[in-house]
């Protein structure tokens, strides 16, 4: 009972999201919307900043949203698309920016911090092996150090 | 070697420290705008006051001229209108309205009641030359040079210090090249 519950609640749910796209936009096939979706998805808003341009409820993201059905409908590229918005509203609009000299470092980022922690890993493991196979923990010196005060301390605790 | 990875973690917290600085006081809501150095794009829209006449890019050759987009249903639209009409009487510089998602009978009743800037002004009830020049949220306000390139533009209100400062040494470089 509570789960055919739940299942009815799910659906209801599922199909109130769907509709406020499906309503608007009529699509030749399921790979169609899918595609559409994954482009407004990938499309930043530049009124209502943080928000892609399927999310948000800003009269230019409305705009957005249908050049990009209208381009779809004339046949146009992902690439297309994106670059008919970015010559319009600048890089801003891309959550994915191309790689280039500016959002280089951006890109590399990641790995360079993933290069970077592999040193330091490797580092400390170098380090470690070579403390461990070549020098003995403590010199002759510091040896006979240690036995004299160990010796002390056995003297005073007998005496 | 030891005694430099204690100075590490400072190390790293002034280099955050910087990036992180130098952001500060920087206006997210400020985009580029990839127009700047373009021409106008290509438009065909009836003029607001006389649906007869068609208005192309043709409108922005021979002056130095700003491209001011409004509409009636903007507030900070009306608190710029004053300054818009300063600027267009006192200061004589030639402005061009967009009118931009808005009703022709609503506009026309504003620029009756306000007064009337603009030598001519656009209309573009369904913002497709606002979206060719990405507007994002009106007032928006581009500086265009003599050959209908785009200089400048500027996204918020225009006032006087907004004139001195940013708009007038475009306009002025604008003039003495064009």
């Amino acid at each position: 009972m509570a789960r055919s519950l739940i299942v009815a609640l799910v659906l209801l749910f599922a199909s109130g999201a769907m509709a406020e796209v499906a309503d608007v936009y009529d699509f030749a096939d399921r790979a169609e919307e899918q595609r559409y979706q994954e482009l407004i998805s990938e499309l930043r808003c530049p009124k209502c900043q943080n928000q892609n341009i399927a999310d948000s409820n800003a009269p230019i993201a409305k705009d957005m949203r249908d050049e990009v059905y209208r381009m779809m409908q004339d046949g146009a590229s992902n690439q297309e698309i994106t670059q008919a918005l970015v010559a319009r509203f600048g890089e801003f609009v891309r959550y994915k920016p191309e790689l280039d000299s500016r959002t280089f470092l951006l890109w590399a980022t990641p790995a360079i911090a993933v290069l970077g922690g592999l040193l330091v890993v490797a580092g400390v493991v170098i380090r470690g092996r070579r403390v461990a196979a070549g020098q003995p923990a403590l010199s002759a010196e510091e040896k006979a150090r240690a036995d004299r005060m160990l010796a002390d301390g056995d003297e005073q605790r007998r005496s | 070697m030891k005694r430099f990875l204690l100075f590490l973690p400072l190390l790293v917290a002034l280099v955050i420290g910087i990036v992180l600085f130098a952001g500060i006081g920087k206006d997210p809501t400020r985009l580029e705008s990839v127009l700047v150095g373009k021409p106008v794009p290509e438009f065909s829209l009836k003029d607001l006051h006389d649906p007869e006449v068609q208005l192309t890019s043709e409108l922005f050759r021979g002056q130095v001229t700003l491209l001011n987009v409004w509409g009636t249903w903007c507030p900070a639209c009306r608190d710029e209108h004053d300054d818009l009409m300063w600027l267009a009487k006192e200061k004589n510089v030639a402005i061009i309205g967009l009118n931009y998602k808005d009703d022709r009978d609503e506009a026309l009743a504003w620029l009756d009641r306000l007064g009337d800037p603009y030598q001519s002004v656009i209309y573009d009830p369904r913002g497709t030359l606002g979206f060719d020049l990405g507007v994002y949220g009106a007032p928006e306000t581009f500086v265009i040079d003599a050959s209908g390139v785009v200089r400048y533009r500027h996204v918020g209100v225009v006032n006087e210090t907004v004139w001195e400062q940013t708009l007038l040494p475009v306009v002025n470089e604008a003039r003495g090249n064009g």
